[in-house]
């Protein structure tokens, strides 16, 4: 029996590992290339270890992205941090105020998350140019905020259902309206759900291609994936600069990820599977 | 990309009530409060109205219309674009793509996924380490797993490198450059990047199992196999449910990884119908023709939506 027990939890280690290994390799493979001089860059010698630290690739690839990333930076912060906010008051709506139709509402607000965005891509092309704002920050801001709704009004929604009832009662014979529950009972402790919100849709954001592209076109202003596409599409950059490029706009999301590794969970779990 | 879905946490508990006592008091309807709400609520309606549902409506529009050039043209032609997509070459390989593509990044991420889990879930010692390293190419971008593994399925170097270091260099698989068998390699990179949030979904399914059932059945004399047989498998329906879903629609608008493995691909071998419907639109300018692909990739989402939130709803109303 403990002969077999021990045989089984060394597969089981070993399986483990392996898939360990699986998934933390393009990455090694990313950091060992990008740390390579240019004279070590081989395609035969891919899984070596570089020789010692040089940066050049970095410096290289950071010189060709580097206003992308700015602009990056500059749409997914206010995009996060705006749609956070309409999340939460909607989530609010749809948590404890459920007026007449207000699920059949919610559910046609899901349909939204799911949507193939080539669906609407073309009007969304023509509404910004009515409303000047095609090929803009603004625009593309406007964009990821619209398109967050429906995601931002399901994770706050499920985190305000959670709190009991009893305590928005309290509120209301305290003389709470709308707002006043809002913005005393329920604001103050909405932390939890903001961070994960928040979290959700700066990674969202920020690793979008597809919306960037179509929007913000214009290379020199595009996100920074859009410029980590056009790098990798070039014959004249050479492939150990592009997939330095590829570290740097993977970085903000994997270390904000490695830092707040449990709140990206919960937002992803938070009894994810409970409902 | 994974714009996905987390079922409301705590929903049967605390839901049911406040549905209650509106319908016993329906004239609370009537209170300040409860049109505040809804007022609160109007701009997100409006917003989605149009740029969600409007939107589908007009590209459906446009899709019969006569728009070809830069210049919008909305000159109504009926079918016209729709016939001409559905005998065009490259639209039947997209479907043939997406089909292999399916079949492939389902497959994968369901049984990595689970395997995963389920050994994840037997008291492993350094489990946080071995989950925060399974998940986090879900944090990674399209872009980038494209851009990687581009590299790492070159013929000449990459994963083959490490099959000729195993013994097995006469094994050099041309993956995503193949004419035949690309769209699988594409899978492959996408699985990549989704099978450790799978396996996230099914350990949290997993940890939901409350312990007297496994020891109920350890009890009534159920080995391994058949605890997962006949009790854990079938519990965790809903999550491959949910999972089925999830990768369902990321195989229908699959388009940043295919975009950057250097997409459409020899004979549009890896192409997409994403990536189809971006190069036509903006590409060539046939916006109408665009906007038939775009459709029909709305129409397959649809397929997958309906029961999906049809469930969801059920759920609610519990």
């Amino acid at each position: 029996m403990s002969v077999q027990r021990l045989w089984t939890r060394g597969a089981i280690y070993l399986v483990l590992v392996a898939f360990a290994l699986y998934y933390a390799m393009p990455i090694y493979v990313l950091i060992i290339t990008g740390l390579k001089p240019y004279k070590d860059v081989s395609m035969l010698r891919m899984w070596e270890l570089p020789q010692g630290l040089y940066f050049d690739s970095f410096t290289t690839a950071w010189g060709l992205v580097s206003p992308n990333f700015r602009t990056s930076v500059m749409i997914t912060i206010p995009a996060a941090l705006i749609s956070s906010m309409i999340g939460s008051i909607n989530g609010y709506v749809f948590a404890k105020w459920r007026f007449r139709g207000a699920d059949t509402l919610f559910i046609l607000f899901l349909v939204g998350m799911f949507l193939p965005y080539q669906g609407i891509l073309i009007p969304l092309v023509l509404t910004l140019q009515k409303l000047s704002l095609y090929g803009t920050l603004a625009g593309l801001i406007l964009t990821h905020c619209i398109f967050g709704i429906p995601i931002t009004a399901l994770l706050f929604r499920g985190y305000y259902a959670s709190i009991p009832n009893e305590l928005m009662d309290a509120g209301k014979i305290d003389g709470c309206g709308f707002f006043g529950l809002y913005r005393h009972i329920l604001l103050p402790i909405s932390m939890p759900a903001f961070a994960v919100v928040l979290l959700w849709q700066f990674t969202t954001i920020w690793n979008d291609y597809l919306i960037g592209l179509v929007v913000l076109s214009n290379p020199v202003q595009a996100p920074v994936m859009v410029a980590v596409k056009n790098t990798a599409g070039s014959f004249s950059v050479d492939w150990n600069v592009q997939m330095s490029a590829a570290l740097i706009a993977a970085a903000p999301t994997v270390i904000v990820y490695l830092l707040l590794g449990k709140l990206f969970m919960r937002g992803l779990l938070a009894g994810a599977l409970k409902g | 990309m994974a714009n996905n879905t987390v079922t409301v946490s705590g929903e049967r508990g605390s839901a049911a009530s406040p549905i209650q006592s509106t319908r016993k008091r329906w004239w609370r309807w009537l209170s300040g409060d409860m049109i505040l709400a809804f007022l609160v609520l109007l701009p997100s309606i409006i917003a989605v109205a149009i740029f969600i549902y409007g939107f589908i409506g007009w590209t459906f529009y446009i899709s019969m219309s006569d728009w070809k050039s830069s210049i919008p043209d909305f000159t109504f032609v009926g079918l016209k674009n729709w016939t001409r997509l559905v005998n065009d070459r490259r639209f039947q390989m997209d479907m043939r793509n997406h089909l292999f593509y399916a079949i492939g990044f389902i497959g994968q991420c369901i049984v990595i996924g689970f395997t995963l889990a389920t050994l994840l879930d037997q008291k492993i010692k350094g489990e946080g380490l071995f989950r925060t390293l399974f998940i986090f190419p879900f944090a990674v971008s399209g872009i980038v797993t494209g851009v990687t593994w581009q590299w790492l399925m070159q013929p000449s170097t990459g994963i083959n490198l490490i099959f000729a270091k195993l013994g097995m260099g006469w094994f050099r698989p041309t993956w995503h450059a193949n004419i035949e068998y690309g769209i699988w390699a594409v899978s492959i990179a996408a699985a990549w990047q989704f099978s450790g949030y799978v396996m996230a979904l099914y350990l949290a399914g997993l940890r939901g199992i409350p312990a007297e059932l496994r020891e109920a059945a350890a009890i009534d004399g159920a080995g391994t196999w058949a605890l997962y047989r006949y009790i854990i498998i079938p519990l965790l329906m809903p999550v491959t449910f949910t999972v089925f879903v999830l990768t369902g629609m990321n195989s229908i608008r699959i388009f940043d990884v295919v975009a950057a493995l250097g997409g459409p691909g020899p004979g549009n071998s890896i192409d997409s119908l994403a990536l189809n419907m971006f190069q036509t639109t903006f590409g060539a300018y046939r916006f109408s023709l665009g906007a038939a692909i775009g459709s029909v990739m709305m129409f397959l989402a649809i397929f997958l939506v309906v029961p999906y939130l049809m469930s969801m709803q059920r759920e609610t109303e519990r």
